[in-house]
């Protein structure tokens, strides 16, 4: 078989392996677990935002049926520590979390007692039996005012709410917007999220007490990292803890961090040598999983007058909640929106200042995107506004600005760099594969006719894919830049391929089992992988910031190339063939040209089983362990059309066609990458359109249920059209470049950019998402009264 | 109290509150694990299960109230015609991400295809809109339900 005729596994539409269990009720998600004799962990949370804990009465609750064991924060005293994300990163004051509440709450939802039953029912029965007396603290709602010096302390030992301060600068900001011929800016508010996993949070911790041994099932989308704070926190070796996430119900960033819940289901196990095990209901979820995008940005753009970005400027503040989540810190989101604000163009005149203000919320933790769904809404809306003043094409005016050629590897102010990408190709094809130009007739015929309609386009660049250059978040003192795969044949010619990272229902196996059968040299189905299990591999810590397939997929080439090499030499012999003369596909080895070939499995079994079919000195183990930094990472980029239509009746916002033009280098499965793609916008629609934690001013939360805090559903999602753009390949292994987040990051920005052109001819720019229809009655309410008094002055 | 269920064909049975939601009596009396709990309060759709052919919440329904109705799970469906055209027309659009809640969206997309007609894009949001999924599979589930409807799909899955 020539190199031509072999079929082709990676860049295939294979269909997913996992998807046969996923349909048929045989998937093995955490709270599928069976553990007979398990105890049940019901929490009681605070009701308070900000709160002294003046006493806990659990004498009633602990006279119900049922009830095994009562523990509050004290009680943990010498069985835990608490959690305390550390960072390099200058100005940052750490919080440690305790595991249940210490002496104060700060936020509802903060776990303060943890009641074990015999079953869910009798703990959830007995909380009602319990009594906290709480002595309010001050409010601490408003991030702004919590930053302000005076205000009351959440935590007191970091002496004041600002978690995090920093400022990225180059220029003289204040000269260049000063000279300028035209400056656009305002405020901007993209308010809470929460990542909504339809599976919820749930952690099994299983005590073996004879062997001293803790496994732990968890929901997790960082088995590793999981694993290596258990054994700090726990004080236990690390041979002994074993983290293991099968199937995980989707995490979005929201499983990327350490909770509460997990390490107490396992510090009980261990010190009542008894399973104990958690989930979460969707209340629960709504009020203490991770929440997102919650900053207040106030930036100003100014421009030449051939449209040529003269300089940024950015003061953004971010409400972080209680906590400095574990391992990110409170730096992760807000740092983020900073550093990547000046988004794909050449801005050599910068000036991003952030704080992350710590208020009694829950914390805040990465999310789908993570900073920049913020970032390019602002910055892409701030190019709309330029545009629209300068009487540029909004298209015309990213092109002139965009990196582009010979400016690549591109070093961006903040520090990241652009290695060389395709911005310019993107939005070219982008604009081609949905007609423009015929978009824009369109929209003169619907304005003409009355219609609100229109077109919105942003562009991004992010990071992926990043190695051990940078931590994935600022300052984390934590290893996020390599991964780990080590794949063995056995004996009977099957291959196992083990990872420590873990599938969150991205399709991990099938895109890894793609990568493992085209580089071995054999079929799909003679490759198992094993993945979210601490315990496969030395060191690994997750599925996370857009890096599987770069960083799992890299380990997982070099693995099986040296594989490959010892299958190659093994068959050389036993072909009596030259080494330079075989090849590997479909399943055998061949001597290229002639019909001699060996099927891996005769070989596995003259390797292993045959004895002395291999002269002694030169049988090998047919296994590789391989580990794959991508030290920089690499670029990904995108631009986002989207069209839509605005009825002046109700308010509503009717999305007619999306199309994502999207680089993520080389695809190794497209069906994979579109349903990202997909998942991606939609949550980018509804964070513009649907999606807000709502808090009343005392910090006590209102949207507690998926009634109040609304997900789109199937009504709400138009057909969304891909485009791959594999422009330049990068220097990544395989050539790939992450994209699980991308959808996310632009759709935000390109709806308020289609809103705000619909509503042009009222003089209406989109500055706070999502835009509900009551937001948007308001803005049109006000622009109408403005206009109405502006025709009577004059 | 006790209660004779009739589930994918077997008659089980359980001894418990009769306001035990179904849900928990499939998941941890039956050890029918497929049936998924997302909210417990009808606004999700994960623990979609067929009464006699209709697709209820099984959250929201008490074992006392299920009597003599045949229950379908996500482990039964794929022994009905259409559940197993749905699942074939699933893997070949592959619909599915995190898969979480796909025993809930093909439960109610097949009381939507006993109908016997290929349904318009109106009547699948009807029909599915209360089915949530976070991964946002329903540009996939839509192909995928109108795939098994239609007359060729049934009669190729049935000769396979
Ligand atoms: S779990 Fe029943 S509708 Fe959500
Ligand atoms: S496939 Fe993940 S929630 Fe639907």
């Amino acid at each position: 078989m020539s190199a031509e005729l072999r079929p082709k596994i990676i860049g295939a539409r294979v269909r997913r392996v996992e998807d046969p269990r996923l349909l048929t009720g045989g998937g093995a998600f955490a709270d599928d677990l069976g553990t007979p004799g398990a105890l049940h962990v019901a929490f009681r949370r605070s009701d308070h935002p900000h709160a002294r804990i003046v006493g806990i009465d659990c004498a009633a609750a602990r006279a119900m049926p049922g009830i095994r064991a009562i523990f509050t924060g004290e009680d943990l005293d010498g069985l835990v520590k608490p959690i305390l994300a550390t960072s390099r990163m200058r100005n940052y004051h750490p919080t440690p979390i305790p595991v249940l509440a210490r002496g104060k709450v700060r936020y509802v939802g903060e776990p303060v007692v943890a009641i074990l039953g015999e079953s869910r029912y009798l703990a959830e029965d007995a909380l009602e039996a319990m009594e906290i007396a709480y002595e309010p603290l001050g409010d601490v709602v408003d991030p702004e005012q919590a930053a302000l010096p005076g205000a009351p302390l959440l935590h007191e030992a970091a002496g004041s709410n600002i978690l995090v301060s920093r400022e990225f600068s180059r220029g003289d900001v204040d000269l260049v917007m000063a000279e300028a011929f035209v400056r656009v800016g305002g405020r901007f508010r993209f308010h809470r999220k929460t990542p909504v996993a339809m599976e919820n949070r749930t952690y099994v911790a299983e005590y073996d007490r004879g062997r001293n041994f803790l496994t732990l099932t968890s929901s997790t989308q960082v088995p590793g990292i999981v694993r290596d704070a258990l054994v700090a926190l726990l004080d236990m070796p690390g041979h002994s803890v074993r983290v293991v996430a099968q199937d995980v119900g989707g995490g979005f960033g929201g499983k990327t961090s350490l909770y509460p819940e997990e390490v107490l289901v396992c510090a009980l196990a261990r010190k009542l040598k008894t399973n104990v095990r958690w989930t979460s209901d969707r209340l629960e979820d709504l009020i203490s999983t991770s929440q997102a995008f919650d900053e207040i940005i106030d930036a100003e753009l100014a421009l030449a007058r051939d449209g040529t970005i003269l300089a940024l400027a950015a003061d953004v503040t971010g409400d972080v909640g209680a906590y400095s989540i574990y391992p990110w810190t409170a730096g992760i989101e807000p740092v983020q929106v900073v550093s990547f604000l000046p988004g794909p163009y050449r801005i050599d005149t910068y000036r991003g200042r952030v704080r992350a203000v710590a208020t009694s919320k829950p914390p805040m933790g990465p999310y789908r995107g993570v900073g920049r769904p913020v970032s390019t809404f602002v910055i892409e809306r701030l190019i709309d506004m330029a545009a629209r003043r300068l009487a540029i094409d909004p298209v015309a005016l990213r092109r002139h600005n965009f990196v582009s050629g010979d400016d690549f590897p591109y070093k961006v102010v903040t520090g990241l760099v652009w290695d060389h990408s395709s911005f310019r190709e993107g939005l070219d094809e982008a604009c081609r594969a949905i007609g423009y130009d015929a978009l824009r007739s369109e929209q003169r015929r619907a304005r003409e006719a009355g219609r609100w309609f229109g077109i919105g386009i942003a562009s991004y660049a992010e990071l992926t894919g990043i190695g051990s250059r940078i931590s994935a978040a600022p300052g984390m003192p934590i290893n996020t830049g390599t991964e780990t795969a080590s794949i063995r044949i056995d004996s009977t010619g099957t291959v196992t391929a083990s990872f420590g990272i873990t599938s969150t229902g991205q399709g991990l196996e099938t895109t890894l089992s793609q990568v493992v059968a085209q580089t071995l040299g054999v079929r799909i189905e003679d490759v198992r992988i094993i993945q979210g299990d601490s315990s496969a591999v030395a060191h690994s810590t997750g599925s996370y910031a857009s890096r599987s397939t770069v960083l799992a997929g890299g380990a997982a080439t070099l693995a099986a190339r040296a594989v490959r090499e010892k299958v190659l030499r093994a068959a050389a012999h036993i072909l009596e063939a030259p080494l330079e003369d075989l090849d590997a596909a479909d399943g055998a080895i061949f001597v290229v040209g002639t019909d001699r070939s060996i099927t891996f499995r005769d070989l596995a079994r003259a390797v292993y089983s045959e004895m002395g079919r291999l002269p002694k000195d030169t049988r090998e183990e047919l296994e590789a362990t391989k580990v794959y930094d991508p030290y920089f990472g690499t670029t990904s980029s995108a631009t986002h059309i989207v069209t839509l239509d605005i009825d002046p009746e109700t308010y509503k916002i009717r999305l007619h066609r999306y199309l994502v033009g999207e680089d993520c280098g080389r695809v190794v499965n497209p069906l994979i990458v579109e349903g990202q793609v997909h998942g991606g916008v939609a949550q980018g629609i509804g964070a513009a359109l649907h999606e807000e934690v709502v808090f009343d001013a005392s910090g006590q939360i209102l949207t507690a249920s998926l009634a109040d805090y609304t997900i789109p559903a199937a009504g709400d999602i138009p057909p969304i059209e891909v485009v791959h753009i594999e422009a330049e390949a990068p220097s990544t292994i395989g050539g790939y470049r992450g994209m699980g987040e991308g959808g996310t990051i632009g759709a935000p920005a390109a709806i308020a950019n289609a809103i705000s052109d619909a509503l042009a001819p009222l003089g209406i720019e989109i500055t706070e998402l999502p835009v509900t229809p009551e937001r948007l009655f308001q803005l049109v309410r006000q622009a109408q009264a403005k206009a109405a008094k502006e025709q009577g002055s004059s | 109290m006790r209660y004779t269920l009739h589930v994918n064909g077997q008659d089980r049975s359980v001894d418990l509150d009769g306001d035990t939601p179904l849900l928990w009596v499939l998941r941890d009396a039956l050890e029918l694990k497929g049936t998924k709990f997302g909210c417990g309060a009808g606004l999700c759709g994960a623990c979609t299960v067929h009464l006699d052919g209709h697709a209820v919440r099984s959250c929201q329904t008490p074992v006392s109230d299920v009597g003599k109705s045949a229950v379908t799970t996500i482990e039964g469906i794929g022994e009905t015609a259409i559940g197993a055209r749905l699942q074939k027309a699933w893997l070949d659009v592959d619909v599915v991400q995190c898969g979480y809640c796909q025993a809930g969206q093909i439960m109610s997309a097949a009381e939507l295809l006993a109908q016997g007609h290929v349904p318009s894009d109106e009547a699948i949001t009807a029909a599915m809109n209360g089915n949530i999924c976070r991964c946002a599979t329903y540009t996939r589930i839509r192909q995928a339900i109108k795939r098994a409807a239609s007359p060729s799909f049934a009669s190729a899955a049935a000769r396979k």
